[in-house]
């Protein structure tokens, strides 16, 4: 594996030096890629996303996040053979429209669904995408307790992603911690595409 | 010169230096305001490009200052384009510029022939938009910064917010967009050949001759797109009530833009703009890197005029004789459940 430190570099400085980086590995392998700031998090998944890496992001300290990039071989190859490598993700997306679980105390209910995202993890079927809305919002953002659940998830392929005009609502927009931003267009398509949709 | 003494911008100049759009409004709603006055025309709530306040019933004071970091090497080029920068709020209200006043940081231990390079760059610009270049300020700072206070009038009656569009107006872009990545990539050693002096001659020119055209036209609502990007700006401008659909395909874009945007040279600001007003915002087949363009923090950049539909054409054809790149990018809505809708053919 490869290791980038581009903590203290401006943008577009880390995602220049990580794709330096991958041009190095010559085909498959792993990149690592330290950073100070979110934005750079971001702008190094947007990167990923379109140069068909998987990548996944977490936050070791304040103002130190690492993003890793698994480079695979050629991404032709894999699309074209999917039986070789079966999906684990389902046609499923789960709604989380609140920062908790069912009706009842508030303590109760937000264990409830940390359990629940945790039980996600373990599945072998995973959901295809997670939406999260209004006080959902907040799951995905610095200082929640299943930051890493959902990391796990994005790692092996879910799609997460956040409503904006929530984030906005609440004052979260530089604090979203995994996933993507999205609007209330692609929440309505998801949700009418979806083979099933699991609101917990 | 000594190597020391160039002027080196690493962190992003220019309008990417811009503090986000969602930050700032959180801090601005908890200012006191005092007491309203029926005169100030244009002032902090309507989110607009410059302050205007009414002194008699012919004559309105458009007051904008706008300051930032070099984005480019020459110091000479670097005025120039501040200046242009600032002037262009002036424009935005269909003002005229008349006093300029010089904001300069600038470090003590440097080459103060520097300053004097980025003070005539700005100076031959006030000169060109008719205005007076009557006095400034200056502070010893680690790094270069500079700008303008910019004082020009407008008949209040023929002022033009951002937000007073109506549905059934066209807009037209008057700059090409792109200046944001090509600068970025310029930096990193990236850009492709020819661009960045096609962006730097498309920041160094004056807005002025833009809105003198439009003046004679039914022009509804102006704005000049600057860091919060195209889309942040089409955004204050549909107001929450209001809704728009582009066309991304005649949105003009500078050479070099797009490679820059497929080579992921993104920035910070751009990222902010598209965290802040993507929500707002939804894509129906539009390329990634057109997005990313559409997300650009602009330098400088051209204004965006909501127009009469009937009188849309012959605006931008005198716009395009007069020089200018403009186009007819989209048109207002009735507002809809997506407030912008950019499109683009398959």
């Amino acid at each position: 594996m490869l290791k980038v430190d581009a903590r203290g570099d401006a943008c577009p400085l880390p995602v220049v030096k990580a794709k330096k980086a991958i041009a190095e590995l010559n085909g498959a392998g792993e990149v690592e890629v330290l950073v100070d700031n979110e934005i750079a998090v971001q702008n190094l998944t947007k990167m990923a996303q379109q140069k068909g890496y998987r990548s996944a992001a977490e936050k070791l300290a304040e103002r130190e996040y690492r993003v890793l990039f698994t480079v695979g071989e050629p991404a032709a190859e894999e699309e074209e053979a999917p039986a070789c490598a079966p999906d684990a993700r389902t046609d499923t997306v789960v709604v989380l429209a609140s920062d908790k679980m069912g009706e009842g105390a508030e303590e109760l209910g937000k264990t409830l669904l940390k359990a629940f995202i945790f039980s996600l993890t373990q599945q072998d079927k995973l959901p295809k995408t997670i939406l999260l809305y209004n006080s959902g919002a907040h799951l995905t953002c610095e200082g929640s307790p299943m930051l890493d659940d959902l990391k796990a998830l994005e790692a092996e392929g879910v799609e997460i992603l956040t409503c904006g005009t929530c984030l906005n609502f609440y004052g979260l927009t530089e604090k979203l911690a995994v996933g993507g931003v999205t609007n209330m267009y692609v929440i309505a398509e998801k949700m009418l595409n979806a083979g099933n949709v699991v609101k917990p | 010169m000594a190597k020391e003494d160039k002027i080196v911008f690493c962190t992003g100049g220019g309008c990417t230096a811009k503090l986000g759009a969602g930050v700032l409004s959180h801090i601005l709603e908890k200012l006191p305001r005092g007491e309203k006055d029926p005169d100030l025309l244009v002032g902090y709530d309507s989110r607009d490009d410059a302050a205007v306040y009414r002194i008699t019933d012919d004559i309105a004071l458009v007051q904008t200052v706008d300051f930032f970091p070099p984005m480019v090497d020459d110091p000479y080029t670097f005025g120039q384009i501040a200046a242009a920068n600032a002037l262009s709020d002036v424009y935005a209200m269909g003002g005229e510029v008349k006093t300029a006043l010089n904001l300069v940081c600038f470090p003590e231990s440097m080459d103060l022939n520097i300053l004097g390079e980025i003070l005539r760059g700005g100076a031959e610009k006030v000169a060109e938009a008719g205005g007076i270049l009557a006095g400034g300020h200056s502070i010893a700072d680690t790094g270069v910064k500079y700008g303008l206070s910019v004082t020009g009038l407008v008949d209040p009656r023929r002022l033009t917010a951002n937000d007073t569009g109506k549905p059934g107006d066209k807009l037209i872009l008057t700059k090409a967009l792109g200046v944001g990545l090509i600068c970025t990539a310029n930096r990193v050693g990236e850009a492709a050949p020819g661009a960045m002096d096609a962006a730097v001659a498309s920041m160094t020119t004056l807005n002025k001759s833009a809105a003198e055209i439009s003046r004679s036209y039914d022009v509804h609502a102006a704005t000049d797109v600057t860091g919060f990007s195209f889309l942040g700006h089409l955004h204050e401008m549909m107001g929450g009530r209001l809704s728009c659909r582009i066309d991304g395909s005649a949105v003009p874009v500078l050479p070099g833009a797009w490679q820059a945007a497929d080579d992921c040279l993104y920035t910070a600001a751009g990222q902010r703009n598209r965290n802040h007003t993507g929500p707002f915002v939804q894509f129906e087949n539009v390329p990634f890197a057109m997005q990313e363009i559409l997300f650009d923090p602009q330098t400088s950049g051209g204004l965006l005029l909501a127009v009469a539909p009937e009188e849309a054409e012959h605006l931008r054809d005198e716009l395009q004789k007069a020089g200018l790149p403009a186009q007819i990018v989209g048109e207002i809505t009735e507002k809809q459940d997506a407030e912008i809708v950019v499109s683009y053919p398959e």
